[in-house]
């Protein structure tokens, strides 16, 4: 798997608050945004031969090849891992197929435009259908108020600060990098909104111990990123961006029920689920969090990124709290620049693929807040549950 | 009458978890156990996810447990339920059922008062002429 392939295209729409997407359908948005990511690898549509994507999208492959004239339609991908943990899982799907000589030309890609659609990570009655496992796992859930991530993320936070001493302030400081990154990011949806940790303080309470600085964005957009060989990435128009290492999956039991990680052990308990992959992908490289430039994390809740700055190993296991407050998150002089453009609490919440293409930018060598000659590159999908991650190098 | 109003949703009941929402109907919190390897598991499954095995039982436990972890809700998901916010969602490690943990509200209890270890016990909750959910409120002396 390791440089068995490389990311040569990327794309990104507009990004609006959710439900302001009007001017076309969610599913047009895909489209365009995959024709523009193969145009940015200096391609054709009729190089492309496969798709994949993550988190039961709507906007099905098999159309998305017919609609755009696909001429060789020889892979499609959508991997299991739930909600926002597929985004790097789709990458790897892409590379995987491409490794294993299935497709030559895959393109990952999300698009999201939540006022045409139900507002994504909650559930109602309504979705319950009948005897699926997942039924009896929301009966368990929705009677008692367990309804959204924004619930189930805060039991594990809470939990984090009784072990640890974790503090909100701490979070604060998440969510302040980060909107200070955005606002040098003009795509970036809270562009031109500062942040102090007065503000977060300050704001209102959501689910305790999150108010509403610590919850990432609701937004409409799209991604899109296309992957070839190593040998044809050399013939492309960008530098390539090798997928250095891979991993998907979980610790035992974290998918157990809604908003899963309930019922997990007890010691992975307040953690981002990522601890088993990171292992993994620093044996797939062969190198160690101390190598990594830059990072781009899940940030769906403040205090998640601290887990998974944890579980990575970028810091020790409680210390994410004081790593976060010392700075280490913040471009360019901080020990981790993470999130450069904002991530999903500032920037767009395009279910973490958009992690993917700061990443690429930045080894790349044209992020905004460029990190000053970054080779490797740690991205994370959704913690909390089942998930995925990548080690970008350039 | 119930701590929620009737707008919460209700369980879905499976043949997996049956069992457990008839003994919440009898106002007894019923636990599956392995009788393969005499484990405990929640939330109801088919298999034990420790030996494999498919053969279980129904085991009537005390409906004490633990505070294992706990969010407080201010903003519902669903409008109906912004009449009685703030509201406590919690994850209760139950004592006699090891390893088990059931998500739950902390009912008749501000907040403030609320310590992760703090005992609890099981009160019911009779949200409808058929439907019985455990919930749970601090342990007194």
């Amino acid at each position: 798997m390791k440089d068995a392939a490389a990311i040569v295209g990327i794309a990104e729409s507009e990004y609006t608050k959710w439900g302001q997407l009007s001017r076309c359908t969610e599913y047009q948005l895909a489209l365009e945004t995959i024709v523009k990511a193969v145009e940015d690898a200096g391609l054709g549509i009729d190089d492309v031969d496969g798709f994949a994507s993550f988190s039961n999208d709507r906007n099905e492959a098999a159309l998305v090849a017919t609609d755009l004239g696909v001429p060789r339609f020889l892979y499609a991908g959508m991997t299991w891992i739930v909600g926002g943990g597929g985004a790097c899982a789709a990458v790897a799907e892409a590379a995987m197929a491409i490794a294993c000589g299935l497709a030559s030309c895959v393109v990952v890609y999300r698009s999201i435009a939540m006022g045409q659609f139900q507002r994504f990570g909650r559930a109602l009655a309504g979705d319950v259908q009948g005897v699926r496992p997942q039924d009896a796992a929301l009966g368990f859930a929705l009677p008692f108020g367990l309804m959204n991530a924004t619930v189930g993320m805060a039991l594990i936070v809470r939990r984090h600060m009784h072990l640890y001493g974790t503090t909100t302030e701490q979070m604060g400081h998440v969510a302040v990098t980060f909107r200070d990154h955005a606002n040098r990011n003009p795509a970036a949806v809270m562009h031109g909104r500062p942040m102090t940790l007065a503000d977060h303080a300050a704001a209102r309470r959501i689910v305790e111990p999150f108010g509403l600085l610590d919850c990432c964005l609701e937004t409409d957009g799209a991604n899109a990123i296309v992957l070839v060989s190593p040998e044809r990435a050399r013939d492309c128009r960008r530098r390539p961006v090798y997928v250095m290492a891979a991993a998907q999956g979980s610790g035992p039991r974290f998918g157990a029920g809604a908003w899963a990680m309930q019922y997990g052990p007890e010691e992975d308990y307040a953690t981002g689920n990522t601890t088993p992959l990171a292992a993994e992908m620093w044996r797939q490289a062969g190198i160690g969090p101390r190598d990594v430039d830059c990072a781009q994390l899940y940030d769906h809740y403040t205090g998640m990124v601290l887990l998974q700055l944890e579980d990575m190993g970028f810091c020790a296991r409680g210390e994410g709290g004081p790593f976060a407050a010392s700075g280490a998150l913040a471009w360019p002089d901080g020990a981790l620049p993470t999130n450069t453009a904002g991530g999903s609490l500032s920037e767009a919440y395009i279910h973490g693929l958009n992690h993917v293409v700061e990443a690429v930018k930045q080894l790349r060598g044209t992020a905004v807040s460029q990190v000053p000659d970054a080779e490797i590159c740690a991205v994370a999908s959704g913690s909390g549950i089942p998930t995925s991650a990548l080690l970008l190098r350039r | 009458m119930s701590w929620f109003p009737p707008e919460m949703p209700v369980p879905a009941v499976t043949p997996d978890t049956q069992p457990f929402w008839d003994a919440c109907r009898r106002h007894e919190l019923a636990i599956q156990r392995c009788t393969g390897c005499g484990a405990f598991r929640h939330i109801p499954t088919p298999v034990c996810w420790r030996c494999r095995s498919f053969a279980h039982e129904w085991v009537a436990v005390s409906g004490r447990g633990t505070l294992f972890t706990f969010g407080v809700v201010h903003r519902p998901q669903l409008p109906a339920l912004a009449s009685i916010v703030p509201f406590v969602v919690a994850l209760v490690a139950l004592d006699d059922a090891p390893g088990v943990r059931l998500v739950t509200n902390v009912v008749d209890a501000k907040p403030d008062e609320l310590r992760i270890g703090m005992p609890l016990e099981v009160v019911f909750d009779d949200v409808t002429p058929e439907v019985t959910v455990p919930r749970f409120r601090i342990r007194r002396a």
